[in-house]
């Protein structure tokens, strides 16, 4: 197996990588050939299912099965819509990708468009990258002058068109049926499911979605096999993923890795993120995006059972919740003894407080609770009993609400109390040490 | 009821050409990109803006109101020259951005939502705004200023304040 291959960023240091024209003669829009003069849209669905990828937006479910759960009836639109709403803390990866190499996301929707037989389809971006907006509508300008897009590509009688819609400021609406109310103009409450956005999505159609980063994969997929990208990664965690790395480490920034590397390799490695700044310790690493559980540096290089953890869906989720996390968005977050990990967490139950649609209770009212309790705690007006009460608040929320935001909202907070329970009772016991300037309680034992 | 307003005439051209991308009927998609070349036309989205969005998408204005109140990026109410976007979230934090935070509203003399004497900075706080290994980072309009430091701010303010 080829060590550090590069499916997604393999010219992303190529000079004028984002016009047309240095995009194709590095190869580019061959995968767009090859479909619309060599296959069906079946064949291109068999191929991604045989890739194995899946969803990088989250939740990792296989693509081309989803693809395949696409209703198909007669004389009724279908829609794709790519979700680059990018909101998740922690997560650059498809800004990266977007700005620096966009004809890819454009190849990898004309791909997948194709695949799923749909002739308009979105790519719904968080309104805050509106530079990067202009930077795809471009690069769709430059794609229909060339033939790639607009009526009848390549002379194959097939049409699609691409549109760019912008958020508005919203974490939920990359929740994907937010996204979809939101592309329709209203406000992004997510909606309930069933009927699921593969039978009733966009304008209440068979509908497609899929992260940015899943459709980039598709052009490599095609032009490759799809048994060529399943050799790569390790066991279901087929290919080479995104992570967006940041805090204290030496080299943060957006890396493409082989799935199963070793996290230990990632986090030294001068490759990648060379390690821990100088003269500091790990203490903590949020290894998915801020929803995903918190992990004390030691159970994060290693499982619970003493064996090396990988980056990789199936053994950062070794352990379950009790000593594992989750892959999530790739959003990888590393924290050195300087960290709070109480303010931390306040932080993260801030932002979720701030981004609930308020559709549920539970969400609503319980990371306003959360919170609440947590700025007391972290400002040395907290007791004992609140330790408990965001234990409970927490486990009331999660799996009660419309969305998964509300469990997005628990998990950080469960999980630091459930490994960094001293620290927040250390913040009870001695108010006036715990909010002092810089003061920050540390356990050796966790360092790394 | 408020006072008449309208795009500027390379704006309206856009905003036809916005409202035809999307299916026959389903007109209201482009709401979003509406509010948002109102802001960057007027600086911030007034109750007038909307109802002028209502009646060119016809729909009724309580459409509009209840989506931008919604998002966060839409300003409704006027703003200074400048607004300065900062993001408060957990991983621009440990890139050391509450220092520089502090930094900055020492520098402007203003806390968040406020704006400065002279008009020119408005001080919004946001989260998460995809950049984080990049932190400490704000947005002002469509740029972004990243990697900030002190020294970074000071340079950054003295350049719009000219
Ligand atoms: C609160 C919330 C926020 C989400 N934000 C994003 C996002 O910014 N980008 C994304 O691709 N998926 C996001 N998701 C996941 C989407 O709902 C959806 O699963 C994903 O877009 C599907 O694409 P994929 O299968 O290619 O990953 C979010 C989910 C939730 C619950
Ligand atoms: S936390 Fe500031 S950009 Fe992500």
């Amino acid at each position: 197996m080829a060590k550090g291959i590069k499916i997604l960023t393999e010219h992303i240091n190529t000079p004028g990588i984002e016009t047309f024209e240095v995009y194709k003669k590095s190869g580019g829009y061959a995968a767009v050939e090859k479909v619309i003069k060599k296959m069906t849209p079946e064949e291109v669905v068999e191929e991604v299912k045989k890739s194995g990828v899946r969803g990088r937006g989250g939740a990792g479910f296989p693509m081309g099965m989803k693809w395949s759960f696409l209703a198909k009836p007669e004389g009724v639109p279908r829609y794709l819509v790519c979700n680059a709403d990018e909101s998740e803390p922690g997560t650059f990866k498809d800004h990266f990708l977007m700005k620096s190499i966009p004809h890819l996301l454009i190849e990898g929707m004309i791909v997948s468009s194709f695949a799923l037989g749909a002739h308009k389809s979105f790519i719904y971006v968080r309104g805050e990258l509106m530079y990067v907006i202009r930077i795809l509508e471009k690069a769709i300008e430059e794609a229909k002058a060339a033939g790639y897009l607009g009526k009848n590509i390549l002379g194959s009688g097939y049409d699609l068109e691409l549109v760019v819609q912008p958020g508005g400021g919203a974490y939920i609406c990359g929740e994907e049926t937010a996204l979809l109310e939101s592309l329709e103009g209203k406000r992004g409450n997510p909606r309930n499911k069933p009927p699921f956005p593969a039978v009733k999505g966009l304008y209440q159609s068979p509908t497609v979605v899929n992260n940015v980063e899943s459709i980039a994969n598709t052009p490599w997929i095609i032009n490759n096999g799809g048994d060529a990208y399943a050799a790569l990664g390790i066991g279901r965690s087929t290919g080479t993923k995104l992570i967006s790395a940041s805090g204290h480490i030496k080299n943060p920034g957006v890396y493409e890795i082989e799935l199963g590397l070793p996290v230990e390799e990632f986090l030294y490695s001068d490759e990648f993120l060379g390690g821990i700044r100088d003269g500091h310790h790990l203490k903590a690493v949020v290894a998915g995006g801020s929803s995903v559980p918190i992990l004390p540096a030691n159970l994060f290089l290693k499982t619970a059972n003493g064996e090396d953890r990988l980056m990789s869906y199936e053994s950062l989720s070794d352990g379950g919740f009790a000593s594992g996390t989750m892959l999530g968005s790739g959003g990888f977050i590393a924290m050195d003894e300087t960290t709070c990990i109480v303010r931390n967490t306040w932080n993260f139950s801030r932002f979720y407080h701030h981004e609930s649609c308020g559709q549920c209770s539970p969400c609503r009212e319980g990371t306003g609770w959360m919170e609440k309790v947590l700025h007391r705690i972290e400002h040395g007006h907290g007791n004992m009993r609140d330790i408990d009460l965001l234990v409970d608040v927490a486990k009331k929320i999660e799996g009660n609400t419309i969305c998964p935001l509300g469990d997005a909202a628990a998990w950080p907070v469960a999980s630091a109390i459930r490994h960094f329970r001293d620290e927040f009772e250390w913040h009870v016991k001695y108010p006036k040490e715990a909010t002092m300037k810089g003061a920050v309680y540390v356990k050796e034992e966790v360092l790394v | 009821m408020s006072d008449k307003i309208a795009f500027s005439e390379d704006r309206l051209a856009k905003a036809k050409e916005i409202i035809l991308r999307y299916p026959e009927g389903k007109q209201k998609s482009a709401l979003l990109p509406l509010l948002h070349l109102a802001q960057e036309q007027f600086g911030w989205v007034s109750a007038a803006s909307m109802d002028y969005i209502a009646e060119m998408l016809q729909i009724e204005p309580i459409e509009v109101y209840e989506v931008a109140t919604f998002y966060t990026m839409f300003h409704l109410e006027p703003v200074g020259k400048h607004v300065i976007e900062y993001c408060r979230t957990g991983p621009c934090c440990t890139m050391g951005g509450e220092e520089v935070y502090d930094h900055l509203k020492t520098k402007l003399k203003i806390e968040a939502n406020q704006t400065t004497s002279n008009g020119l900075f408005t001080l919004k706080e946001v989260e998460c705004l995809a950049a984080c290994g990049w932190g400490p980072c704000f947005q002002i309009r469509e740029k972004f200023y990243m990697h900030l430091t002190n020294e970074k701010v000071d340079g950054i303010i003295e350049e719009l304040s000219k």
